[in-house]
């Protein structure tokens, strides 16, 4: 008996392992037909953008496989193109779509195994190391030089020659600009005298004072401040806005996660660092009660609800809300560059100094701003083993190209925020969308404020990034808001994890890729 | 006579028929060996597909759990690295998470680990007294008491005030708490259900719905349910002043509200299963116990309880083989948050995953197998000796 309940107890267990399965598509053929020309899906009603163009090829009988996170944003913009470019060139699209958290995973593990069922990804340019060094992605870099209805030189500097390039060559077309910074209720500020936040205390003062207040007019008490701090999710990247300011002052090229002399994690044990963890643990008390489970789908929600004094956020919440269907703050909303610090980290002794001209060269006011390119912006890239790169670099165009481009950067539901140096000098489908002319100028200054920064702070992209970010620097301040870690802790936790990681990797290979990241040119 | 007997070169078919000793022929022998392979012949395909989907994989992750991935130019890189993925649990950068954080011993934490390993040192004993020693019960004994007194020391050590339950822990809450309501809710609805209520055919579809639901959708619905800001059950926290509170931002808030997701989806397992038991359960036995003057109360304990104990024993085995496994209700309901408060250790090794770290997943992975591995044969024994067998 004894022992027949050990088998079965034994089977049992062992029949309880997971399997999964997999399968590659079939490809069909491409057939070579005549140049198609048409005009722009969407008319834009003050300035038309150039007509869209496609190769002189039709794709008729072609799949093309497309994954990205799932939506609505970034899948929306796909799905809802994916018609108009089987009408002109006969491809179907078949947008996939995963959870942001799963999609680094599916992608890679998708590639390494050789099973290849996407052809083209819309993803996260931090990850190029990870995709780009075993040769899974397609070198585009003639490509895009080659097409000229894509105008490559169209794209800012900064996310063609960082979010697109790696080791000098081009593996993604950029669909999306990203970065971080601070909204807040214009009209509720400029009834009450305030200005907006230029340091983080600044923030924080504000945030505080509109806490419990009633700024929506529903009669219930409001919020100072929403920021996604959800685990798991995109609210890790919120952090290094709140941090940068401490640690990089000398221009882009100092960088702000590592030390660039030994590969020495800046967010280890440090004044700056301890600084940056306090501003945020005080605004994760300054928001709604459930902040810590919130994404920013969550904060942008309750900020055009007319929920929340001031958010933190990348470029969705300037369309969004202007977007009559679910916003109750149009063209009440002011947006700035991310706030900065009048003090910073010097790097020999984790000390705090103040701002000077020798400390802080780029400060304005006495404030050392560092703007962060949170993320890079999502970008189209295409599987090196595909059957049908051609077709799929079309797509991939298509979409970036400044006729719809210019419209799709302007829908908050797209997530594709402005990226073209004509999306920022045609206000035509801005004013379109419904933002009026100052909340557009004000919008696109913000990000071009940032864009244009001498210490613009870029996002961590060597080998692995993931693991740094998404495992290590999540789980800790998550972490840290519950109250499980306090901020020394905190800090050794993330410096021990990163360097364990580093010194797995190899200090000397990640602290090159870490520095050959920040020499890119970005003007 | 029987064939042995039989002399060489001859053979008896018949009572008193013989056939030339020439012995079986060529065609005889192939059908001979063919019918003696057929059974293993006829099972080879499911054996096939037992080795290729569980025994292959089993063996691959335990070795990928060995080594470490790298991207490198020509694709992937896997370097041996031993026992590493496995120190960074258990004394590494990662034990904290993993094992909790050890608040300092109280008295009450040494009483109750006082009794823990008191009781497992008098059964240890009491075994060798037995007289039914063998080398696997000796070795099997000293593991389980090992294992229980060391599972014992982390749970009074990280669940005392001032510690913190790592991920190990966290799942054995989750599994015994988890099915010791399952059981108990299950147990009562099954009892309610054979009494001839009226509407008893409707309720036992009712009881069976949540576990008809997937475990994403219940997290999703915990998950508006725990809101108590503008989830359905708003008007109850407003009323009660709790409408700017949010539970699932306290530690055992957030990991009461997985729990009884979990005990709300799969109690009516564990009901459907004690209800056919109690159904089939002999009638005549009770009949004569109530003759007897027997309470309600004595019936239940003394006939029925001993009655469904094998179906009890494995039900709550096939519960707690599924709960070890529990991710959804976490993953979806507070992201393992807050914190690392509600991980439970797939969780665990589904975060690092993500990132690619397929050997720490995999150290977790496999730690997770032995510890279910080992807390289902310690009950499946434990259950078995003394109640079972008496």
């Amino acid at each position: 008996m004894k022992r027949h309940l050990e088998i079965v107890v034994g089977v049992l267990v062992v029949l309880s392992t997971v399997i999964t399965a997999c399968a590659a598509p079939a490809t069909p053929q491409v057939v070579q037909v005549t140049q198609i020309v048409t005009a722009p899906p969407q008319t834009v009603v003050v300035t038309a953008p150039p007509p869209t163009a496609v190769p002189a090829v039709s794709y008729k009988g072609i799949t093309i496989n497309v994954i990205t996170f799932t939506g609505p944003q970034i899948a929306e913009p796909l799905q809802r193109r994916a018609p108009d470019f089987e009408r002109i060139t006969g491809a179907k699209i078949n947008v996939i779509t995963v959870p942001f958290s799963d999609l680094y995973e599916k992608v890679l593990t998708d590639a390494s195994t050789g099973t290849n069922s996407y052809d083209a990804y819309v993803f996260d340019p931090q990850w190029l190391a990870d995709f780009a060094t075993p040769g899974y992605l397609l070198d585009l870099s003639d490509r895009v030089k080659a097409d000229t209805a894509l105008d490559w030189n169209g794209i800012a500097p900064f996310f063609r020659n960082f979010s697109a390039t790696y080791n000098g060559h081009v593996y993604t077309i950029p669909l999306d600009g990203d970065f971080e910074m601070v909204y807040y209720r214009k009209d509720i500020f400029d009834k009450n005298g305030d200005k907006p936040p230029e340091t983080w205390d600044d923030y924080i003062a504000l945030a505080q004072k509109y806490q419990g207040k009633d700024i929506s007019g529903d009669g219930k008490p409001d919020y100072g401040s929403c920021i996604s701090m959800k685990r798991g999710a995109q609210g890790f990247q919120m952090f290094p806005s709140i941090a940068a300011p401490f640690f990089q002052s000398k221009g882009t090229g100092q960088g702000a996660f590592f030390d660039t002399s030994n590969m020495q994690p800046l967010f280890g044990p440090n004044e700056g660092m301890a600084k940056a963890l306090d501003i945020y643990k005080t605004l994760s008390k300054l928001g709604p009660p459930n902040q810590l489970n919130m994404d920013v789908g969550d904060t942008r929600t309750a900020f055009i609800s007319g929920h929340c004094a001031l958010s933190l956020d990348w470029g969705d919440i300037g369309p969004l809300s202007v977007d009559p269907s679910q916003s109750t703050v149009i063209n009440e909303v002011g947006s700035v560059i991310d706030p900065g610090s009048k003090q910073v980290l010097d790097w020999s002794t984790g000390k705090l100094v103040a701002c000077d001209a020798t400390t802080c060269p780029n400060a304005v006011n006495g404030v050392n701003h560092a703007p962060y390119a949170a993320f890079g912006g999502w970008s189209f890239a295409i599987n090196a083993k595909s059957k049908v790169a051609d077709a799929a670099f079309a797509f991939g165009s298509y979409m970036s190209q400044p006729a719809q481009s210019s419209v799709d950067v302007t829908i908050g539901r797209t997530g594709f925020n402005p990226y073209r140096l004509a999306h920022f000098q045609n206000l035509g489908p801005w004013l379109h969308s419904g933002m009026n002319q100052a909340m557009a100028q004000d919008y696109l200054g913000a990000i071009q404020a940032s864009l244009n920064s001498p210490n613009m702070v870029l996002d961590l992209r060597i080998p692995q990034t993931q693991y740094y970010q998404q495992v290590v620097l999540d789980t800790a301040l998550a972490q840290f808001l519950a109250g499980e870690l306090d901020a020394n802790a905190t800090m050794k936790q993330i410096a021990d994890a990163w360097n364990k990681k580093t010194d797995e990797l190899g200090r000397a290979t990640q602290l090159a890729a870490y520095k050959g990241s920040l020499g890119i040119t970005t003007k | 006579m029987s064939v042995g007997d039989q002399t060489q070169g001859s053979a008896q078919v018949g009572p008193n028929l013989e056939v030339p000793a020439s012995g079986p022929g060529l065609w005889e022998r192939l059908v001979d060996r063919l019918d003696r392979a057929a059974g293993s012949a006829f099972i080879l395909p499911a054996v096939l597909v037992i080795l290729c989907l569980s025994i292959f994989p089993l063996v691959i992750s335990l070795y990928i759990s060995l080594v470490r991935l790298q991207f490198v130019s020509s694709g992937i890189q896997l370097t041996f690295v031993g026992l590493d993925n496995y120190a960074k649990l258990l004394v590494g950068i990662d034990h904290v998470h993993f094992l909790g954080q050890a608040a300092p011993p109280s008295a009450i934490s040494w009483i109750v680990v006082g009794l823990v390993v008191g009781t497992a040192v008098v059964l240890f004993a009491r075994y060798l007294r037995g007289g039914r020693l063998s080398p696997g019960g000796l070795v099997g004994r000293i593991i389980v008491t090992v294992g229980l007194c060391t599972l014992a020391w982390l749970a009074v050590t990280t669940l005392a005030p001032g510690g913190r339950p790592g991920t190990l822990m966290v799942t054995l809450v989750y599994v015994f708490v988890d099915i010791t309501f399952q059981y108990i809710l299950g147990l009562g609805l099954a009892m309610l259900c054979v009494q001839h209520l009226p509407g008893q055919r409707f309720f036992r579809v009712v009881f069976l719905l949540p576990m008809m639901i997937t475990p994403v959708g219940v997290a999703y619905l915990f998950r508006m349910l725990a809101d108590t800001s503008i989830g359905p059950l708003y008007p109850i926290w407003s009323a009660l002043g709790l409408s700017n509170t949010s539970w699932v931002e306290n530690a055992w808030g957030a990991r009461a509200a997985v729990m009884i997701g979990d005990i709300w989806e799969w109690t009516p397992f564990i009901f459907i299963v004690l209800l056919a038991a109690l159904e089939s359960q002999s009638i005549e036995p009770l009949e004569a116990a109530v003759v007897d003057g027997a309470n309600r109360w004595q019936i239940f304990w003394e006939i029925t309880l001993p009655d469904i104990l094998p179906v009890s024993t494995t039900v709550v085995l096939i519960r707690m083989i599924e709960a070890f496994k529990i991710i959804d209700l976490p993953n979806v309901l507070t992201n393992g948050g807050p914190g690392t408060a509600t991980e439970s250790l797939t969780l665990h090794a589904y975060t690092i995953w993500r990132a690619l770290d397929i050997g720490g997943s995999a150290a977790v992975a496999y730690i997770l197998l032995l510890t279910s591995t080992f807390c289902c044969l310690a009950f499946a024994n434990l259950v078995r000796r003394r109640f079972v067998e008496g």
